[in-house]
């Protein structure tokens, strides 16, 4: 689950993380409101307007109502023309930020909707860097990862300058050491009040890590300021979905406004659900089984609507609930139910799509293709329902006939 | 032959709720040797299970029995009284990590883990904690592990399995079932099936199982299904390319996943252009892997690798 950065920063500085200070608006009103304070109580003319997305590469993108706005903004105008300049300068901003489309890397051609600004102090920054934890999965444990090239995408790094990316191991028995800290601090140059600072932010940031069951803590910029301070310029954290019953609070910081409809409607009915472009709705028990239909799909020439994985102990409601969401995609072209039942019933789920179909209605081609427990019941149940479904004799003979359906 | 469990391996359950009761009655079906349970509030008690069962016997064998089994409150007490060596795991999430390391600290050879949704800093501690015990874990968030008609520990269908020759190991349940059936249907059989599970940090991994089956005498093949996510099968890779000396033949599945999203399994996810279908493939052919084009290809694609 991922918040925004706003949220990350009162998180981070809850447990004592350093970073700038800042404030969040939903309106214009709010954003210049937030100047004053900020510029008075850091001392700092400048201030930057930054737009709230769950998707990276905001500074870099542009708004689509606005080509020339960026979605991460430096207002100076407070340097010469005092608090009530800036106060103008990011009342002009807010109002072309808020509620417009910001396209980036990561958003894709549609980007995404802007519905909150986070106003922040200045920062007169001497060295940027990068910093993160995050799971090894080859080491089964969380690591830190720092570089000194700050700003810039760490798969880039890796990519271009591997030797230039430290790496540091946390035993879960005893945490980040103290040694490990330094050795960190060395390796990124810091140096006297920095360096003292810099390892405690480390030892900070990894217990914090732990404490949040997050699944990645990611700061990029990491800035050593030119007073020696270091600090969480950006901060990107997400949180890890089977842990989340024990951080209500964190659960709480959801931003459904960010997430695809259908995603969040599966997900409320215990369905693991991803929306995709294609043409042909798909229904399968288990994440493996799911994956590989999709691809088999695709190895027949056609381009599967969604990822859906019904689970291994769903009932015929949720079937007809999985049934309405792929139905409800207007880019559905066609439906390939494929269900090998192990605890899950062939009978249950044939049950639970002939109801769908009868609430919902069929107007495109429907394949189902059942397999294992209690098989033969399941064929009976479609085949007495009067309904216009083509059965398949294996996943393969499925797919194949599901793709020239929709051609 | 078979590995990991056969038909001496005592087993208890830890968690008698719903799924575990309901799937220790099929493990009785099957045969399976269910000497204890563990469940802290209902201990002292015993569960009775009688045979009225479904699909999940052996075919031709008969279903009725009475089996009473007794429930202890801690893994300890149980292995004392019934001398269990196997142990199958269907505690909730919350708790399931702990359940997990009580076994190992009980002396329990083999922990078979179906729990789905164990927080990942959880499994870091136990694999910490199993660091240095002689106990192996399987799963978590999978079927569990069989040997056809000997032994059935987890959830998946006993009567798709046939005795035979081929060793399967898969991060997938359904998958593995596809598999399975498909080796039966061909006559091939599965000498023991095991399911490593969907979680990125998970007990055995393909590495180990392949050593395992490599070992076995009876064991003529392996099908290895592997997804997204991660570098084991890269690394199952490496170790077929070095020390296998059976045929391996192999599926992976989310050549169409799209980067960044988790795909059903916490697992599976490609992350930073890391853990994609493609390079797994190529891994796996590399190494002279059969991979099979669709999952429905996976018994033919054993049959070729095994050179028939």
């Amino acid at each position: 689950m991922k918040i925004h950065e706003y949220q990350a920063k009162e998180l981070m500085a809850a447990r004592g993380i350093p970073v700038p200070l800042g404030r969040v608006a939903t309106t214009v009103d709010e954003a210049v409101a937030a100047v004053r304070p900020l510029i008075e109580e850091s001392g700092n003319p400048v201030v930057v307007v930054k737009s709230q997305i769950h998707a990276g590469g905001r500074g870099k993108g542009r708004f689509k109502e606005h080509p020339d706005v960026g979605g991460v903004n430096v207002v100076t105008a407070g340097i010469e023309g005092g608090i009530e300049a800036a106060e103008e300068a990011v009342r002009h901003l807010a109002h072309q930020m808020l509620h417009s489309t910001l396209v980036t890397v990561q958003t894709g051609p549609e980007g995404k909707q802007v519905n909150r600004l986070y106003i922040e102090q200045g920062i007169d920054i001497a060295r940027e860097l990068y910093l993160s934890v995050l799971l090894d999965r080859a080491v089964w444990r969380n690591i830190v990862m720092a570089s000194t090239e700050g700003g810039t995408e760490i798969e880039i790094v890796a990519e271009e300058t591997p030797e230039k990316i430290l790496r540091v191991e946390i035993d879960p028995a005893f945490g980040l050491l103290d040694f490990q800290a330094a050795e960190l601090a060395d390796g990124l140059g810091l140096e006297g009040q920095a360096e003292r600072n810099g390892k405690k932010f480390f030892a900070a940031l990894a217990e914090a890590a732990v404490e949040l069951d997050t699944d990645l803590v990611e700061i990029n910029p990491l800035v050593v300021t030119t007073d020696g301070q270091v600090m969480a310029l950006d901060g990107k954290i997400s949180f890890e979905p089977n842990a989340l019953f024990r951080h209500p609070d964190v659960a709480e910081l959801r931003d459904h406004s960010e997430e695809e409809d259908a995603e969040m409607a599966a997900s409320e009915h215990g369905l693991s659900f991803i929306k995709l472009d294609g043409t042909i709705g798909c229904m399968v028990n288990g994440a493996g089984l799911a994956m590989a239909t999709m691809d088999i799909i695709k190895h027949f020439g056609a381009e599967p609507a969604n990822f859906l994985d019904v689970g291994g102990g769903a009932t015929a409601d949720k079937v007809t609930e999985a049934f309405k969401i792929i139905t409800a995609d207007p880019n559905v072209k066609g439906i390939f139910v494929n269900i090998f039942g192990g605890i899950m019933k062939c009978d249950t789920i044939a049950e639970g799509v002939v109801e769908a179909v009868k609430e919902v209605g069929l107007e495109v081609p429907l394949v189902v293709r059942l397999e294992g427990t209690n098989v033969e019941l399941g064929k009976q149940i479609i085949d007495r329902s009067g309904l216009n479904v083509v059965s398949a004799s294996d996943m393969k003979d499925g797919a194949q006939k599901i793709v020239e359906a929709v051609a | 032959m078979s590995v990991l469990i056969d038909k001496d391996t005592r087993v208890l359950v830890q968690g008698l709720g719903r799924t575990g009761t309901f799937h220790t009655d099929k493990a009785i079906a099957y045969g399976t040797q269910m000497v204890a349970a563990v469940h802290p509030t209902k201990k002292d008690t015993t569960e009775v299970f009688t045979g009225e069962t479904d699909h999940s016997g052996v075919p031709g064998r008969d279903d009725t029995y009475e089996v009473e089994l007794p429930i202890f409150g801690s893994v300890a007490d149980a292995v004392a009284a019934t001398g269990a060596d196997a142990s199958v795991v269907y505690v909730p999430p919350p708790f399931a990590a702990d359940a997990i390391m009580e076994a190992a600290d009980a002396g329990i050879e083999l922990v078979v883990c179906i729990t789905e949704g164990i927080p990942v800093a959880d499994m870091v501690v136990v694999k910490r904690y199993l660091q240095d015990r002689p106990t192996r874990l399987v799963g978590p968030n999978c079927p569990g592990v069989i040997t056809p008609a000997q032994c059935k520990i987890g959830i998946m269908p006993g009567y798709i399995h046939t005795p035979g020759r081929i060793g399967v190991v898969s991060r997938s349940g359904t998958l593995t079932y596809e598999a399975v059936h498909q080796l039966t249907q061909i006559g091939l059989g599965q000498t023991t099936a095991i399911g490593i599970g969907g979680d990125p940090v998970n007990g055995t991994n393909f590495v180990d199982a392949l050593r395992l089956f490599n070992d076995d005498p009876e064991t003529e093949g392996v099908i290895m299904i592997g997804e997204i996510g991660g570098t084991a099968e890269e690394e199952a890779a490496a170790c077929i390319a070095e020390h296998m000396t059976k045929p391996v033949a192999g599926f992976i599945a989310g050549t169409t996943a799209p980067p960044g999203k988790r795909m059903g399994h916490a697992g599976a996810i490609i992350s930073g252009g890391k853990g994609t279908a493609e390079a797994k493939i190529a891994a796996l052919r590399e190494a002279g892997v059969v991979v099979a084009p669709t999952p429905t290809d996976m018994g033919t694609a054993m049959m070729e690798a095994l050179g028939g």
